[in-house]
């Protein structure tokens, strides 16, 4: 469990990304913040590591303050993933994988042995391994990110926009895998994103932040679209249009659902009590 | 083209070649303080410079004093130096002069070497559990070789080229020839030691680039610029290299 106490970070421009903010993310569900461009997602995701000190108020994990260890420590056993891959150019693709396991202490054999079976979970051609990052796909760097963060078999994974810079089929196809990981591995997982749409694919729990990280809501991907908060988070989830604004339409066969463009998207079937 | 001429064939001549003052003897010398002073340099400059670059303080000192350094003029410090000294303290100045003339661009090497890293690597690094000192060794110092070794190269390049000024203060080297030369008007003697400071510099800067080629780390080399990205000029830390043995012979 991943608990925020009232954290506030003033940056020293002046800019006061996170304001008093609160939450507690589950163990083992995956909760995401979802918020637009400039919402204090990251600075939040990074003071769970330590990379960001919060100006006032703390973090705790399973209720142990994380002030109390050494941010070094706390960085190799929680998995980051960071938006833009964040791999080091000079080391291969087994190499960046195996650095965390080695930093911990494991043998050179066993982390690469680790990158190698991780590089499979993931869906890395084994052939990659020693390859630089820069031979590889935006995709396929986003894999390695995911395998990094992995490597060291962490509680707590962090992910910053993971599936950010790739194209919306390799999006989701990752998305898939990592529900489908997410299912073997149960981590504690904090997952930020600008897109609606894969927060409620993938979190347990959704936060929806405005600016200042100020909680609009907080609560499943059901209870949000059933009952917005206000009509911002309406607007802001879309519960008027696209998709997700569905209207019954009668047929001779029974009824259906269309999207505000006319286009059937399936059909209403009653449950059987 | 009759003097050049006659500058190869003083070099070629085998009187040239032997004795106290046979110019293997003399290159064995240049080469010798070139060498020393760059270490020296190198001790001082490249853990300097790494400090630098790794947190981004004291870079404006290091720009004012590399600057100072380098305005200051290599021959006119040495004589500075002979006068302070004492005359039996001469190896001494001319090792000052060297390391001082080598100083700024291994500094410069150095720390723009860690500077022209992406600092989302650097951030990457650091949020996978690196220590302060990991990061350094294992990130910045093998990501900023290269710039490093650029500076390396400007440095040993230029202390060739004005080691030449030793001979000022009798410690031998290539520019013993120049100004014996000089002095006795054989010109051929004066080409001949500029002949073969200019091959030594060329030997010395072609051996760097070679170096340098072998360290640029795997991954950078294949895609220029993903780990060096927009910041910084692809070799800043080049520094014309004063035609030094001209200037000496107009004087
Ligand atoms: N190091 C910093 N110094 C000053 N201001 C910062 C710093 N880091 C972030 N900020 C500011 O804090 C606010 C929140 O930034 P943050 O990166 O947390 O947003 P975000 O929600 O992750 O946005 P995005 O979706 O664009 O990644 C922004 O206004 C940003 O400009
Ligand atoms: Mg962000």
């Amino acid at each position: 469990m991943i608990e925020f106490r009232n954290v506030t970070k003033l940056f020293p421009d002046g800019t006061i990304a996170v304001d008093d903010f609160s939450l507690v993310a589950p163990s083992r569900k995956i909760t995401v913040l979802v918020g637009s461009s400039g919402s204090g997602k990251t600075t939040l995701l990074r003071m769970v590591n330590r990379m960001v000190e919060p100006t006032s108020g703390g973090v705790q994990i399973d209720g142990e303050d994380i002030v109390n260890e050494r941010p070094v420590l706390l960085r190799r056993r929680i998995g980051y993933v960071m938006q833009n891959a964040g791999l080091l150019p000079h080391l291969t693709v087994a190499d960046n994988i195996a650095a965390v396991p080695k930093l911990c202490g494991s043998s050179h054999r066993a982390a690469r042995t680790r990158a190698l079976e991780l590089m499979e979970t993931v869906g890395l051609d084994s052939h990659m391994a020693d390859r630089y990052p820069s031979q590889l796909s935006g995709g396929q760097q986003q894999r390695v990110g995911v395998a990094r963060g992995l490597a060291a078999d962490p509680n707590i994974l962090l992910m910053d926009e993971p599936f950010g810079a790739v194209d919306p089929i390799v999006r989701a196809e990752l998305q898939q895998e990592l529900i489908q990981l997410q299912r073997e591995l149960d981590k504690t997982v904090i997952f930020v994103t600008h897109d609606i749409d894969e927060a409620f694919l993938l979190g347990d729990q959704v936060v929806i932040l405005a600016t200042g990280a100020k909680k609009l809501q907080v609560g499943s991907p059901s209870e949000i679209i059933e009952n917005p908060a206000d009509d911002f988070v309406a607007a802001f989830i879309g519960v008027d249009r696209g998709r997700r604004a569905l209207r019954i339409k009668h047929t001779p066969n029974g009824p259906v659902l269309v999207d505000t463009e006319g286009r059937t998207q399936g059909t209403l079937v009653e449950d059987e009590r | 083209m009759n003097l050049l001429a006659d500058a190869i064939d003083w070099i070629m001549a085998p009187a040239q070649w032997q004795g106290p003052d046979a110019l293997h003897l003399l290159v064995f010398q240049h080469l010798y303080f070139t060498g020393l002073a760059v270490l020296i340099a190198s001790v001082i400059a490249v853990p300097a410079g790494w400090a630098i670059g790794h947190t981004g303080r004291g870079r404006e000192a290091a720009v004012g004093i590399s600057g100072a350094a380098r305005a200051i003029p290599s021959f006119g410090l040495l004589i500075l130096l002979v006068l302070l000294l004492g005359v039996i303290h001469k190896p001494e100045a001319a090792m000052i002069t060297f390391v001082i003339l080598a100083i700024p661009s291994l500094l410069a090497g150095a720390y723009t070497g860690f500077e022209a890293i992406d600092r989302s690597v650097i951030d990457a690094a650091r949020a996978m559990g690196m220590s302060e000192w990991q990061i350094l060794f294992k990130v910045e110092i093998p990501l900023g070789l290269p710039l490093l070794l650029g500076g390396l190269r400007s440095a040993a390049l230029q202390v060739v080229a004005t080691v030449t000024i030793a001979a000022y203060v009798n410690l031998g080297g290539l520019g013993l020839p120049i100004i014996t030369g000089l002095a006795l008007r054989r010109y051929d003697m004066v080409l001949g030691g500029a002949i073969l400071v200019a091959v030594l510099a060329l030997a010395v800067d072609g051996l760097f680039s070679l170096v340098q080629r072998l360290v640029t780390p795997h991954g950078v080399r294949t895609s220029q610029g993903i780990a060096r990205s927009s910041r910084g000029p692809k070799n800043p830390t080049a520094v014309p290299v004063r035609p030094l043995v001209k200037q000496e012979g107009r004087k």
